[in-house]
């Protein structure tokens, strides 16, 4: 798992010169095949992360390597073929009539030959378990549904980097951990590499490894238990406490000694269970 | 400002082969002065039922009561104006529908379309802007200079300074950070206990809706599923988890812990992550409290 597929070295970028930087010197990586997290408050710059991903956006000082490739205006398409994108709004990533036709839309443009194209079209919808509904008009479905041929559409062009913006934060909590688990499964399958950018933590929980974002810049980096373990920090920084990290710190601050790296809630109600015992 | 209806219908494309029913028999009351949660997943009818609730949308069948406005399916709709200036919607993503040169001339748009004279209009800015939490010195700012999180409170502000009666929210934290999550809906609570305000509030966040709300509406499939305070709706959690929904994450780790336990750890689902800690505490010190 130790092979870079991005490099972020000393990166800044601001949306205009007499703006504030939005990335400030920002340095990092993401391995192939791992899920990474990023997190931060509204502002903080994780969104400006994945635009310079993709090459929407251009560094003002800095590089960017995706796969080895610099990116750069000459190969900005190379790098596009690498890296899929889902937004947040699942209603404003929609072209097609039905669904099938929605995910043939980015291979039409690709002039992929009409035989392959239906081949790669029920495959994608398979890996998100959408084959039902390839006639489907994709605004008869539910929003968890629409992130998933949203994602399909993206797969059917066999990028290595999936990149969900917020995906998420628009569904409603079935939706949302349909998508997830979906984006699990396709990670452990298809090896892809997963960057979600989020603000949510329960989301960011599942991930391999948490970077914290504050103000344009890398504030933290680690695994989510490491992460969790800074509290009353990441309220500071304008996000939360997941539930079990909470329930454990009351527990605590009652005179109960329960193991801080306690994070998810399985364990915690083991601990409870244990606990009893030994009264 | 009591709203009421009686047998409500709603049917998209009604007479068509796209048919569709929305809205199936809904009799519900939303008490003047109160805060109401509506719950329920994607394609439940929240959102038809919300459209009903300023003549938006003029049901098929039945009727709304609100206030003194009538509107029934088979009469024309007539003072519709009135009723808009007094229940005011606050939609999903509002800052999109952003759109003067600043903050000012923005949140002044709503209550001069409605015939307040202009400097009424402003002074009405200058107060909606200090409920939101906002200072005087965004008025002559641009309102696309602005965060999103600020972006949708000078949206909200529009809204207010139209003064309503009842402020209808559809999911109006989606897309905001946590601490931003927060101070909205602190904000929210503080114009329904100080200012008077109704609040009918669209939500996915079951915790949101035990929070704040003093009603809830469970919408399942175009019908009213349930209805009653917080604790009446989560008092049976396994029926709203059957049916895809979810219940508050304290319930959730509750239901989870009497499990492996194998018994009760108190006699009612707890609706904040506060009282679950109190039932665990007595439970680790007492063993069962029944």
């Amino acid at each position: 798992m130790n092979n870079q597929i991005v490099q972020f070295k000393n990166v800044s970028f601001r949306y205009d010169t007499d703006a504030p930087y939005a990335l400030n010197n920002v340095s990092f990586e993401v391995f192939e095949g791992e899920w990474l997290a990023i997190v931060g408050h509204n502002g903080s710059g994780k969104s400006t992360i994945a635009k310079l991903m993709n090459g929407l956006l251009f560094p003002e000082k800095g590089d960017i390597y995706i796969h080895h490739l610099k990116l750069s205006e000459e190969l900005v398409w190379d790098i596009r073929d690498l890296i899929g994108m889902v937004f947040q709004n699942p209603d404003n990533q929609f072209v097609g009539t039905t669904v099938q036709d929605d995910v043939a839309f980015g291979l039409e443009n690709h002039g992929i030959p009409r035989k392959e194209m239906i081949e790669r079209v029920h495959e994608a919808l398979r890996q998100v378990k959408m084959s039902n509904f390839l006639d489907q008009e994709p605004h008869h479905l539910s929003g968890g549904q629409k992130q998933r041929v949203a994602i399909a559409s993206v797969l059917a062009l066999r990028p290595r980097i999936i990149i969900l913006d917020e995906a998420t934060s628009m569904l409603d909590p079935r939706g949302r951990s349909e998508v997830l688990d979906v984006v699990r499964e396709l990670k452990k399958k298809e090896k892809l590499t997963i960057i979600s950018i989020t603000h949510d933590l329960e989301e960011a929980a599942r991930a391999d490894r948490i970077i914290v974002m504050n103000r344009g810049e890398v504030y933290r980096e680690g695994l989510p238990e490491d992460i969790f373990k800074m509290d009353e920090e990441l309220i500071r920084l304008g996000l939360d406490i997941p539930f079990t990290t909470k329930l454990v710190k009351g527990l605590r601050d009652n005179g109960y000694d329960i193991p801080k790296d306690i994070l998810n809630e399985d364990k915690l109600v083991d601990y409870i269970w244990k606990l009893k015992q030994n009264i | 400002m009591e709203i009421k209806t009686k047998h409500l219908e709603y049917t998209y494309q009604k007479n068509s082969p796209f048919e569709k029913r929305a809205l199936i028999d809904i009799n519900i009351t939303i008490p003047h002065h109160s805060y109401t949660a509506v719950i329920g997943h994607t394609g439940s009818g929240k959102s038809t039922l919300l459209q009903h609730l300023n003549g938006l949308l003029q049901p098929t069948g039945g009727e709304i009561q609100i206030g003194d406005f009538v509107i029934r399916s088979d009469k024309k709709k007539k003072g519709l104006k009135a009723l808009r200036k007094k229940v005011g919607i606050v939609f999903q993503f509002p800052e999109h529908q952003l759109f003067e040169e600043t903050v000012e001339k923005d949140i002044c748009f709503g209550p001069m379309n409605f015939g307040v004279p202009e400097q009424e209009a402003k002074l009405r800015a200058k107060e909606a802007l200090k409920l939101v939490g906002l200072s005087e010195e965004y008025l002559e700012r641009s309102p696309f200079d602005l965060s999103g999180g600020q972006m949708r409170r000078i949206a909200i502000a529009g809204v207010l300074a139209m003064q309503p009666e009842v402020l209808v929210l559809d999911e109006p934290t989606a897309g905001l950070d946590p601490r931003g999550r927060t101070e909205i809906m602190e904000m929210f609570y503080s114009l329904y206990k100080n200012y008077g305000l109704s609040i009918v509030l669209v939500t996915h966040s079951m915790e949101d809706a035990s929070k704040y709300a003093d009603y809830i509406i469970v919408m399942h499939k175009g019908s009213v599923y349930k209805h009653g305070t917080p604790r009446e709706i989560f008092d049976k959690p396994e029926e709203l988890i059957k049916l895809g929904l979810d219940v508050p994450e304290s319930i959730r780790f509750q239901l989870k812990l009497e499990k492996r336990l194998g018994i009760q750890i108190s006699d009612q689902p707890n609706l904040s992550i506060e009282e679950l800690t109190e039932s665990i505490l007595s439970y680790l010190k007492w063993g069962v409290t029944q």
